[in-house]
């Protein structure tokens, strides 16, 4: 920017990159000064029985302050037309510290004996990451520079492609992310992970429960346009809803699922109702509110919610009436012994999975129904332009109010399920972060694409567990695969629109 | 409400809206003032002015974009007493009274495709028919048969306005003209019985503009309803308006067939200014 302005002010003069470079260097070496100083460079540390006490880690704030501004040294002669410089400075810093990074994860021997700029190996691969993207970057910008610029129509040809590509990709992940989900439980024990069978299954048990959230909040933002911040809300709604009715009145799973869902949904629709006739930012700060609210009173109300200790001891799915256990009461069968199999706590887990697998299933298939129906239009059309919609005599308000009903209210199917399968609520599992990632879900999915939601919640929810070892950088590194993906494809990983009704397709002749 | 109901066997039957003393206002200033007259069936009835006239705002009160400061605006009805659309909600004034309009800067829903949008018009319609989603939701065969039937009537008017092989593309994506009268065709699949119609003409070259007057001509013969009009093109007003409406600073100034306001001289005097010898 300065540099644009530099530009105008003295034509005749031209600056030296290398110095404006340099310049837009130093003044990134300040701000990741500031930013790592307190941040990365102070380690509190708590022990048990000691004060808290912090030690230092100022070797990692030097080097993070010698490599970033470097890094933005090549970006800057890339944005000037100099690529070469950050082709290979992004590519050799990418080989050298992913490479050290990774003999460090591997607990290699050879970490040590390479010099390396981080102790921890993540951070090191990280590091080697952002050089990748330079170069990428630079790549980008070489060929960009050899066809030069995109005009109007290039870019909007690019954009066709990409809705194109992403509609092809939709059509063929769709269904084989469905096939593979039915069948990955019973092909995990012929794998070469049959040992971690039940991890697996619990963890993909965990991201179909943010798939479902994913499709239901989808409704409300994706289709609707209404940006729900607090969306956890009907999600524990939902959770209380039946841990309340299964320990107090004895209700079994399937007769608390339809309640919590109904429930979510006046939830919705009471929320709903006082604060649908704001609009765009503000409409996201109120519901922000109001999911901080639930939250707050189901730490405040004690005695029915049990406050910050929530419920406890909440009866797990079962069956259809039999139960997972090991032993059953006299006279009553089990899962096991009905069905004549060897009792194994594996049975619940695959029958949870199967359960959020209809569940999810079962939104979904409401989902695309819904769009189809002058509903789901005309919750397009609200989100496109509302005062055009109240012109041709669509009533906003309901409209609105049934988008944020129906989102809840898969919100509250999902809560139900997750009590269940937790056995515990407590409001700690209804905090904004949890409405921040599945909104980051949808929006990294692409609005309003199905397969695009889903295959976001693998990637946010799994990647995280997949990089357990990882602990303390897997934020860091979540963080970065999210810059990303808003890099590479701004609109969300599938966004493209199918129009839900079609003349052509049909072969349309008069 | 008595009142009404008697002014209304009083007025012949082909009226269809009376506006009296309509005044509106926004703090201190006073967009339209006074203003009374009367829209009838199968009548065009254009709105002419110079710019900040408030003719815009007229047509905010009437569509129900504004709740007027004082005033009565009666719909006229075959079966039953007038509606007041002063006193009806924004939305219920397009879904009970069938006001249909248009809006002087094109407000199409641009990521869906021309086909939908003209779907998105029938929505009360469809909304029945699909029990309010419920039936529609199991597939129900009334629904499939509503929504056919809205289907065939968005392609019989993208037919008309010669556009059917635009109807899957994006309504934002259409050329300028094709959305002009895409608005217009979404605004008529509403069903209107008063088609109000914000400066159709803007922005459309001689030939698309000549095209519009054909359609708005065939709107008034052949579907019977009537138009409200407000355009700059003195082309389009005169040629096919059947009566003019001319605001000036909020107020009317004149009221007649074109040829009566091509002579008035207080609307010579609005256009052109006030000749040297009347003023100082």
């Amino acid at each position: 920017m300065t540099d644009a302005v530099m530009r105008t002010a003295l034509p005749a003069k031209k600056p030296n990159i290398y110095v404006e470079a340099f310049k837009e260097a130093s003044v990134t070496a300040v701000l990741v000064f500031l930013l790592s100083v307190y941040m990365v460079g102070l380690q509190t540390q708590a022990s048990q029985g000691q004060p808290l006490s912090f030690t230092t880690r100022f070797a990692d704030v030097f080097w993070a302050c010698i490599l970033v501004p470097c890094g933005r040294y090549l970006i800057a002669l890339d944005r000037q037309g100099l690529h070469l410089p950050a082709l290979i400075g992004g590519i050799v810093s990418f080989v050298y510290l992913f490479g050290v990074g990774t003999f460090g994860l591997a607990g290699s021997l050879a970490y040590d004996t390479f010099p390396h700029p981080f102790d921890e190996p993540m951070v090191n691969i990280i590091f080697g990451l952002g050089g990748i993207y330079i170069f990428g970057a630079a790549y980008h910008g070489t060929r960009t520079r050899r066809h030069g610029g995109l005009t109007i129509d290039q870019r909007e040809a690019k954009e066709q492609r990409s809705a194109s590509w992403a509609r092809r990709m939709s059509g063929i992940l769709g269904p084989m992310l469905v096939g593979v989900a039915v069948v990955i439980p019973v092909f995990m024990p012929f794998s070469p992970w049959s040992g971690a069978t039940r991890q697996v299954v619990e963890t993909l048990v965990l991201i179909l429960t943010y798939v479902m959230l994913g499709w239901g909040l989808n409704i409300v933002v994706g289709l609707a346009g209404l940006l729900d911040l607090g969306y956890v809300a009907f999600y524990a709604v939902g959770a209380y809803t039946y841990a309340k009715l299964s320990t107090e009145l004895g209700l079994n799973f399937w007769e608390c699922l339809p309640l919590a869902g109904i429930l979510a949904a006046s939830f919705g629709v009471m929320l709903g109702f006082p604060v649908l006739r704001l609009r765009g930012d503000y409409l996201a700060i109120v519901t922000l509110g109001f999911g901080e609210m639930i939250r707050i009173v189901l730490i405040n109300w004690q005695d029915f919610t049990g406050g910050p200790n929530g419920i406890g001891s909440i009866p797990k799915i079962d069956f259809f009436g039999l139960p997972f256990e090991r032993k059953a009461p006299p006279g009553e069968d089990t899962f096991a012994s009905f069905f004549g199999l060897d009792f194994s706590t594996s049975h619940r887990v695959f029958f949870l999975y199967y359960v959020i697998l209809v569940l999810a299933l079962i939104t979904n298939f409401v989902t695309i129904r819904l769009r189809r129906l002058p509903i789901g239009r005309a919750w397009e059309a609200l989100r496109e332009d509302e005062t055009a919609c109240r012109a041709l005599g669509i009533n906003p308000t309901n409209t609105k109010l049934t988008a944020f009903a129906i989102g809840a209210m898969f919100a509250g199917f999902a809560g139900s399920f997750f009590a269940s399968r937790q056995g515990f609520v407590s409001p700690e599992s209804f905090v904004f972060i949890e409405s921040a990632q599945i909104l980051a879900i949808v929006v990294l999915g692409g609005m309003g694409s199905q397969v695009g939601v889903a295959l976001a919640a693998i990637l946010l929810i799994g990647l995280p567990e997949v990089m357990r070892e990882l602990s303390l950088y897997r934020m860091l590194f979540y963080g970065m695969c999210m810059v990303l993906i808003m890099l590479l494809r701004p609109r969300g990983l599938l966004a493209h629109r199918e129009p839900t009704i079609q003349l052509k397709k049909r072969g349309y002749s008069r | 409400m008595s009142a009404a109901a008697a002014t209304s066997v009083a007025l012949p039957d082909d009226t269809l809206l009376t506006v009296e003393h309509l005044t509106m206002r926004f703090g201190g200033l006073v967009a339209v003032e006074e203003v009374t007259f009367e829209a009838k069936r199968r009548q065009i009835t254009g709105v002419i002015g110079p710019n900040g006239a408030g003719k815009t705002t007229l047509f905010n009160c009437i569509t129900g974009f504004y709740k007027p400061t004082t005033g009565r605006l009666s719909l006229h009805r075959d079966d039953g007493p007038p509606l007041l659309l002063e006193q009806m909600d924004g939305y219920l004034i397009g879904q009970k009274a069938r006001v249909a309009r248009t809006f002087q800067n094109i407000r199409l829903f641009p990521g869906m495709s021309a086909l939908e949008n003209l779907m998105v018009a029938q929505h009360n319609k469809l909304m029945r028919a699909s029990g309010f989603t419920f039936l529609g939701l199991i597939g129900m065969p009334g629904y499939r048969r509503a929504e056919a039937e809205a289907k065939e009537k968005a392609v019989r008017w993208l037919e008309r306005l010669g556009m059917v092989n635009l109807a899957d593309d994006p309504a934002g994506s259409l050329p300028y003209g094709a959305q002009r009268r895409l608005e217009i065709a979404r605004a008529m699949c509403t069903d209107p019985v008063l088609l109000c119609l914000d400066e159709p003409a803007a922005g459309l070259n001689p030939r698309e503009s000549a095209e519009l007057n054909h359609l708005l001509l065939e709107i008034r013969d052949q579907i019977g309803i009537g138009i409200l009009l407000i355009e700059h093109d003195m082309s389009v007003v005169m040629g096919i308006s059947d009566h003019i409406v001319v605001l000036d600073y909020g107020r009317k100034i004149a009221d007649g067939t074109p040829t009566e306001i091509q002579r008035d001289p207080a609307v010579i005097r609005a256009y052109l200014g006030e000749e040297e010898k009347d003023d100082r």
